[in-house]
């Protein structure tokens, strides 16, 4: 059976220019980047052009990026490497629907008297209110997290207006930009963020690998011990194949993305339509344009998440539910609760996200499947033949 | 798949047989605990082993969660069965509320399936009429139609045991071998699954009040003792009464409302007539008002002969020589190697 994959927030494939990089380099540069000799020095190089092709698109200086094993640990250095030289400040404040490698890191922080958690609610599409931030930050607070875009309904989030305002209160200001990069358009001369994180395999890139930004002069202490590699920022030897990938994956990512993302935006607004049209009661959610191209999430009444993602795999569709990382859980995503969704209705959440070689076709045959599932998991169960 | 060999390898057969074939893997306790019964078969430890067997066979797989209904239709009832004084089968419970009526309409709806495939030790066949019976599985020694009476025509017409028809335990060794199953050695767990140890720290958990002490009774009335509380006691059991009076005696009835135990001796705690309760019959209908049949009253229990006489869903269980049965445990009705039903034991009357 043909198997579509339409989960690109879940994981992208790996670009195969990204593929024969990252092989290229496991094959030809044994070196450790940190060693004094030539076979260091051709590591070194390595690294330091992925750095500055990181850096380059996001319109940021090479020294300004710290390599980290992801995602998540961008997210940990972020938050916790920044309260850390809070010096007293300790107030966070954040809001109820980012991933949670920051909400359960503020939440770890708070728990062990690092930090006074402040979050933030969303509106029913679950955009964030600039305004809510504002009021939110106090004399002690030292830092604003707040997504760009968020990973299970797509909204794109007022982060202009945020960083603004964290600027003027001289607060510094994080994004997980995780879902974002490679297919928005992201530039730090222009927004007003000191924090980026960033992850390669949302992006065509390998999994294990991803950059923190940190604007030059924002205060930010290591949290693990050891090396000193990145200077001091992130110690441990450098994952230089990885590294490499990520490199490359952000430079072709940046180069279709003006093309890449409107296509996407309209294979996005196809499977819109179509389910609209076959499914009248579903409900998109997150915002209806301010979304990511390439999300589309939906609460599907009378059916439950998990019951749509195993009868779509077993018809050779690959979607999810809420976040991959609370798949099997049966409670409604906290994002999908922050929306104030019906508890019932969020049960039947559904998220569809389209990427580079998805066709027109594919997506066709995805409403058509998804409407038939959807029939089948309303009737009642005929146990007996 | 429990993790085990034995729903592993009734998977590889019907993988091997060329049907399409998905793995479920059923949750039963709810997640986040620590897992602290590997061999448990709703555990998390299970639950990844089920995950490999099904990953060297090449199937699909999915880890499903029924923690809920299992807490509600298997854990809580045998935990009340316990602190009214029963000895609860939970096995029984499972098959016919999770594995043959949750599960089984997920089968349907949630994957489109046609038939649902357990590792039970039992057959089914389909006569010429279209009728579907329960069978005793090919070797003897490991049969589990015991736990399977309650099934009818149309859980019948969707289940499959592929293992029922093995002959012995190598034949079963032998697939696993060959199909490279992680599970192939594996010991076999006789405690409640969902209660490693002693379940009785359960019922004392969820039900502190069935461990109030309370008075040992002879059949007269007569005070001879205390014991600790009737949730740790089962009808029939010799020692744990907590009394000495020179002759070995047994816990002939428990009595929840005044938290009594009657003890009594051999003679008196094995009897020829049983009252059933929740009466099923694998044909949907008693074969007559009154039939002979051979009894069976515990797990591999030796067949008894027996005349069922039916009233509703109850029955009176009579049988050509005393034996002995708890309050909660099935009583199931063969004819030869075929299950015919069963039923509930009721608690005895005063």
């Amino acid at each position: 059976m043909e198997r579509v994959y339409l989960d690109h927030a879940a994981t992208t494939p790996v670009d195969p220019e990204v593929a024969e990089a990252v092989a290229r380099v496991l094959r030809d540069t044994p070196g450790n980047p940190s060693s004094i000799y030539a076979e260091g020095r051709a590591a070194r190089a390595l690294v330091d052009g992925a750095r500055a092709q990181v850096a380059e698109a996001i319109g940021a200086q090479p020294a300004e990026i710290v390599f980290t094993s992801g995602g998540t640990e961008a997210d940990n250095l972020a938050l916790r490497g920044a309260l850390k030289v809070a010096d007293g400040r300790d107030g966070l404040v954040t809001t109820a629907i980012e991933h949670h490698a920051v909400i359960d890191t503020a939440r770890d922080l708070e728990r062990h008297a690092q930090a006074r958690v402040s979050v933030v609610g969303v509106d029913g599409d679950g955009v964030v209110d600039p305004v809510a931030i504002r009021e939110a930050i106090d004399a002690g607070t030292s830092l604003v997290s707040v997504m760009h875009a968020n990973n299970e309904i797509g909204t794109i989030e007022p982060i202009a207006e945020i960083g603004a305002i964290c600027r003027e209160r001289g607060v510094t200001f994080h994004t997980d930009a995780v879902q974002s990069v490679g297919a928005l358009p992201f530039d730090v001369r222009v927004l007003a963020v000191d924090l980026v994180s960033i992850n390669a395999h949302k992006f065509y890139g390998p999994k294990g690998v991803g950059a923190l930004y940190v604007r030059r002069g924002t205060r930010l202490a290591t949290i693990q011990t050891g090396g000193g590699q990145e200077k001091g920022r992130r110690t441990g030897t450098e994952n230089v194949a990885g590294i490499v990938g990520l490199g490359v994956a952000m430079r072709i990512a940046r180069s279709r993305q003006a093309t890449e993302s409107p296509r996407q935006a309209r294979l996005r607004d196809r499977i819109i339509a179509g389910v609209r049209a076959r499914l009248p009661d579903a409900v998109l959610t997150g915002h209806p344009t301010d979304r990511l191209p390439n999300n589309a999430s939906f609460c599907i009444p009378g059916t439950e998440g998990e019951s749509l993602i195993v009868a779509l795999d077993l018809e050779g569709f690959a979607v999810s539910s809420g976040s991959a990382c609370t798949s099997g859980d049966t409670e409604p995503s906290h994002v999908l609760q922050a929306l104030g969704l019906d508890r019932e209705l969020a049960k039947g959440s559904l998220r569809v996200t389209v990427g580079r070689a998805t066709t027109e076709a594919q997506v066709d045959a995805f409403v058509d499947a998804l409407a038939r599932v959807v029939a089948r998991l309303r009737e009642p169960a005929a146990v007996g033949v | 798949m429990s993790g085990g060999v034995d729903s592993s390898v009734a998977a590889a057969i019907l993988k091997e047989e060329g049907a399409d074939v998905v793995g479920v893997w059923m949750r039963l306790v709810p997640g986040g605990a620590d897992s602290d019964a590997p061999r448990c078969c709703g555990t998390d430890e299970a639950g990844e082993d089920a995950r490999r067997a099904a990953a060297a066979l090449g199937i699909p797989f999915y880890a499903l969660d029924y923690a809920d209904v299992f807490g509600e239709r298997v854990v809580v009832p045998f935990v009340n069965a316990y602190a009214a004084g029963e000895t609860p089968n939970p096995c029984v419970a499972c098959n016919q509320h999770l594995k043959f009526d949750a599960l089984l309409a997920d089968v349907v709806r949630k994957f489109g399936g046609e038939r649902l495939a357990t590792g039970h030790y039992a057959r089914t066949r389909t006569d010429a009429a279209g009728a579907r019976h329960l069978l005793r599985a090919r070797h003897a020694a490991k049969d589990q139609s015991y736990a399977l009476y309650m099934l009818g025509q149309r859980e019948l017409a969707r289940a499959v045991f592929p293992i029922g028809e093995l002959r012995d335990k190598a034949e079963t060794r032998e697939i696993a071998e060959r199909f490279g199953l992680p599970t192939a050695t594996k010991a076999e767990s006789m405690d409640v699954c969902f209660a490693p140890g002693d379940y009785r720290e359960l019922v004392r958990d969820r039900a502190p009040g069935a461990f109030v002490p309370g008075p040992v009774e002879r059949v007269d009335g007569t005070l001879v003792g205390a014991h600790a509380g009737i949730g740790g006691l089962t009808v029939g059991q010799r020692s744990g009464v907590g009394v000495a009076t020179g002759e070995r005696m047994y816990v002939l009835r428990l009595v929840p409302d005044r938290r009594a135990a009657v003890i009594g001796t051999k003679e008196q705690v094995t009897r020829t007539s049983y009252d059933l309760g929740d009466v099923r019959f694998v044909a949907g209908a008693a074969p007559s008002d009154e039939f002979t049949t051979t009894a069976v009253l515990r797990y591999r229990g030796t067949p008894l002969a027996a005349a069922v006489r039916v009233s509703g869903n109850d029955a009176t269980l009579e049988l050509a020589s005393p034996a002995l049965v708890a309050p909660g445990q099935a009583a199931v009705f063969y004819d030869g190697d075929e299950v015919i039903g069963g039923g509930v034991v009721k608690p005895a009357l005063r």
